[in-house]
């Protein structure tokens, strides 16, 4: 395994070239996403289009689907909405670890000659 | 990992700052304590605070060494992130790693009830529309190789805020190897935070440029 580098300034990094630009190619093919969301939407309307002229159901029932469909996203974002913020994760013990580390690194650097007394 | 020959470090850690004089000294303390035998340099990049940061930087430069901890003062704020916890780093062959918060054993700590759905409302909405490739678009913990950093920050053309969502979703387009490790965030202990309120209007703004430009 090659070692991996952060960073912004200085040399190196010559190695993996041949696999970025392999890379760039695929990007360039690739379609941008507000056309497949548009693309999804445009099959969604030809269904909605193809059963309301063929009429396989009644034309009252078809008329009333993307109402459907949009109450239908509102319920799946609000329950996701709610369902994370249930579960929203939280770390009160890293909280009071943090505190510990903070009186720890004060006392180190103070007497290193770090001026950390003041706010 | 392979051992960086003639002083050139393995890993480059990135802290920008702007008026961040107690949480420098503290942030720098805690890399060094947790990652003992790494090979690694501290670049801290300030957007010239005017509360002496930079002097801060000096003083720990004497304790640490200027090889370890590096200075790159910038004239003026320029922008930035938050960082609190070090990054737990997995050894994977990703390109990227990026830390999030929204996963088991990662979390947030001293967010009130807004904050926490103002957080899940954006997030449901950039993965459903945007498909990021990521939980956590907006944390600012994450590893790149150097190569990958290059590609993308020259493909990358928003500042701010935003500039982390455009990172991670430019390279999930481009087909990059992320993974994920969970990190913790507990809220600001020092300082002020210098996320503003039209924090949300311009993260619509960024979720509709995303939408457009990738």
């Amino acid at each position: 395994m090659s070692a991996s580098r952060t960073g912004v300034g200085g040399d190196g990094g010559g190695d993996g070239v041949s696999s970025r630009s392999g890379r760039r190619k695929a990007s360039h093919s690739q379609m941008k996403h507000i056309f497949k969301i548009v693309a999804i939407l445009v099959a969604i309307s030809a269904i909605w289009v193809a059963l309301l002229e063929t009429s396989t159901v009644p034309r009252s029932y078809t008329w009333l689907l993307p109402i459907y469909l949009v109450v239908a996203l509102g319920c799946y974002g609000l329950f996701m909405v709610g369902f994370g913020l249930m579960f929203f994760p939280t770390c009160p013990q890293e909280a009071i670890l943090l505190q510990q580390d903070i009186v720890e690194a004060k006392e180190f650097l103070a007497k290193k000659g770090v001026d950390v007394g003041s706010e | 990992m392979e051992a960086a020959a003639g002083g050139k470090r393995a890993y480059s850690i990135i802290v920008p700052t702007y008026n961040e004089r107690l949480n420098v000294a503290l942030i720098v303390y805690l890399i060094f304590k947790h990652l003992p035998d790494v090979n690694f340099e501290i670049i801290i990049v300030d957007d010239g605070s005017p509360d002496g940061t930079q002097d801060i930087v000096k003083q720990l430069q004497q304790v640490y060494g200027e090889d370890r901890v590096l200075l790159r003062a910038r004239p003026r704020k320029l922008g930035l992130g938050e960082f609190r916890t070090p990054m737990k780093q997995k050894v994977t062959g990703a390109d990227v790693v990026t830390g999030t918060r929204y996963v088991k054993n990662g979390g947030v700590h001293g967010w009130n009830l807004m904050r926490k759905l103002t957080s899940r409302g954006a997030n449901v909405l950039a993965q459903t529309l945007l498909q990021p490739g990521a939980s956590d678009l907006t944390g600012s913990f994450r590893l790149y190789k150097r190569d990958v950093l290059e590609d993308l920050i020259s493909s990358c053309v928003s500042k701010g805020y935003v500039f982390q969502m455009e990172m991670i979703v430019r390279a999930t387009r481009k087909g990059y190897h992320i993974e994920e490790v969970p990190i913790t965030f507990v809220d600001r202990v020092f300082g002020i935070s210098k996320l503003g309120g039209s924090e949300i209007v311009e993260y619509l703004e960024g979720l509709v440029y995303l939408l457009l430009t990738t």
